[in-house]
């Protein structure tokens, strides 16, 4: 995926020439509106990302009644926190236990919670992560550096239809009595995917 | 169809080289290639299942070598003309003659809101399930030419029933054109042992959100 690296030279990457003539036809023929495309990447970039997932997992650590709601019906629990729309229309939640780790995948395409998570990042997208998790996800897991426990057990969803998954990581030790504002700042995004563990406290 | 987005199980991609403070866009043109893609697709013209074929359709060589966002514009393309918003000699010249907003154009303001409500797949259906938690079905050995979101390496394995769930609209009808066809779906569980034989890690298991056609009884 030469695309997929950081170091290619947008000067003379030809697809921002394609993209600049396909959004100048649009426009002129009166079917996009740019200003509509700056909403969008505005709200990508700074309204919809990890922290909503984040706010999720922690409330669900701190908040018993929540966290049962969110497994019965994420959909609604989560959209009762205002996150609800593209990419997250119906929504589960999958609780990891010291003897399962569940790890989310799209191996068809890129689906992912967007309302929850925002965009996702290139290596989701990748053939590389789509094709390989779902046959050795430990040799995935230990490339972003996760080494699970022998007995602990991987179970991989592929999201094939509609429903969008948030993995909720185990509560890391030592954070009693922490608010769920504090705990948020431990909940990573690949934590929420499934390629990370939420982070041990400071 | 058996095409280059049909990945799971396959080889040779090498390692997955997570990027350390990725950040959201690796150049202007894909944030613009996301918005116009979403600006499109609220056109009302397409469905998401239909975006999904056209990504797919991309000639392997093609989708392997392009980043997301590029196959997110390249089946772009591919529906605008197909659905006649653009020809093809405006594409190659972009070149266009003004043109009055059509009446579904996205506008700024009602951005936030289209993006809060998406596009709810569910759909109420008639009569009982087929299939009941903990039974155990095999997914069907089915390689249709045509959309489906029954994968490759899951067709002809045998699973269990994890959950049963509502009415979903049925993508390989809808990406073609002929209507929802919502069928029931189910969360299905299988052995990676059942899926890979020795190959796989042990003590894996894999699901997949299966609608009811795609099912038979084990």
């Amino acid at each position: 995926m030469p695309h997929d690296h950081p170091h290619h030279d947008n000067h003379l990457d030809p697809m921002d020439a394609r993209v600049r003539a396909l959004e100048t036809i649009l426009t002129r023929k009166g079917l996009v509106d740019p200003a509509a495309i700056d909403v969008i990447v505005e709200t990508y970039a700074h309204k919809v990302g990890p922290r909503n997932g984040a706010a999720v997992v922690a409330r669900a650590w701190t908040d018993p009644a929540f966290a049962d709601w969110l497994a019965r019906d994420a959909t609604a629990a989560v959209g009762s926190m205002g996150f609800t729309g593209r990419q997250g229309e119906h929504v589960q939640a999958v609780f990891n236990t010291p003897q399962t780790h569940n790890v989310v995948v799209c191996t068809l395409c890129s689906c992912y919670p967007w309302t929850l998570l925002g965009l996702p990042p290139v290596w989701y997208k990748s053939p590389a992560y789509r094709s390989r998790v779902v046959i050795e996800p430990r040799a995935v897991l230990a490339e972003f550096g996760l080494d699970l426990p022998p007995e602990c057990q991987v179970r991989v969803w592929d999201s094939t239809a509609e429903l969008r998954y948030l993995v909720v990581p185990l509560r890391p030790a030592g954070t009693e009595g922490w608010s769920a504002e504090r705990l948020a700042t431990l909940v990573t995004r690949d934590s929420m995917v499934g390629t990370g563990i939420a982070q041990a406290p400071q | 169809m058996n095409g280059p987005q049909d990945l799971g199980g396959a080889m040779g991609f090498g390692p997955v080289a997570p990027e350390t403070n990725e950040p959201l866009f690796h150049a202007p043109w894909e944030e613009r290639a996301l918005g116009l893609t979403l600006c499109a697709g609220a056109l009302g013209r397409w469905s998401l299942d239909e975006s999904r074929h056209a990504r797919e359709s991309l000639p392997p060589a093609v989708y392997y070598n392009a980043s997301y966002y590029e196959i997110w514009i390249r089946a772009l393309e591919v529906l605008l003309t197909r659905h006649d918003l653009i020809s093809e000699l405006e594409l190659e010249t972009g070149v266009a003659a003004a043109q009055s907003p059509d009446p579904r154009r996205l506008r700024p303001e009602a951005v936030p809101a289209a993006l809060a409500r998406g596009t709810p797949c569910d759909r109420p259906l008639d009569g009982a399930p087929r299939f009941a938690v903990g039974q155990r079905v095999r997914a069907k050995n089915a390689h249709p030419r045509t959309h489906t979101r029954l994968p490759r390496y899951l067709a002809g394995h045998t699973g269990v029933i994890e959950t049963v769930h509502g009415g979903f609209v049925l993508p390989d009808a809808n990406a073609h054109g002929l209507g929802e066809r919502p069928q029931r779906l189910y969360t299905v569980v299988f052995d990676g042992r059942e899926v890979w034989g020795e190959d796989g890690e042990p003590g894996l298991t894999i699901s997949a959100d299966l609608w009811e056609g795609y099912l038979d009884q084990a």
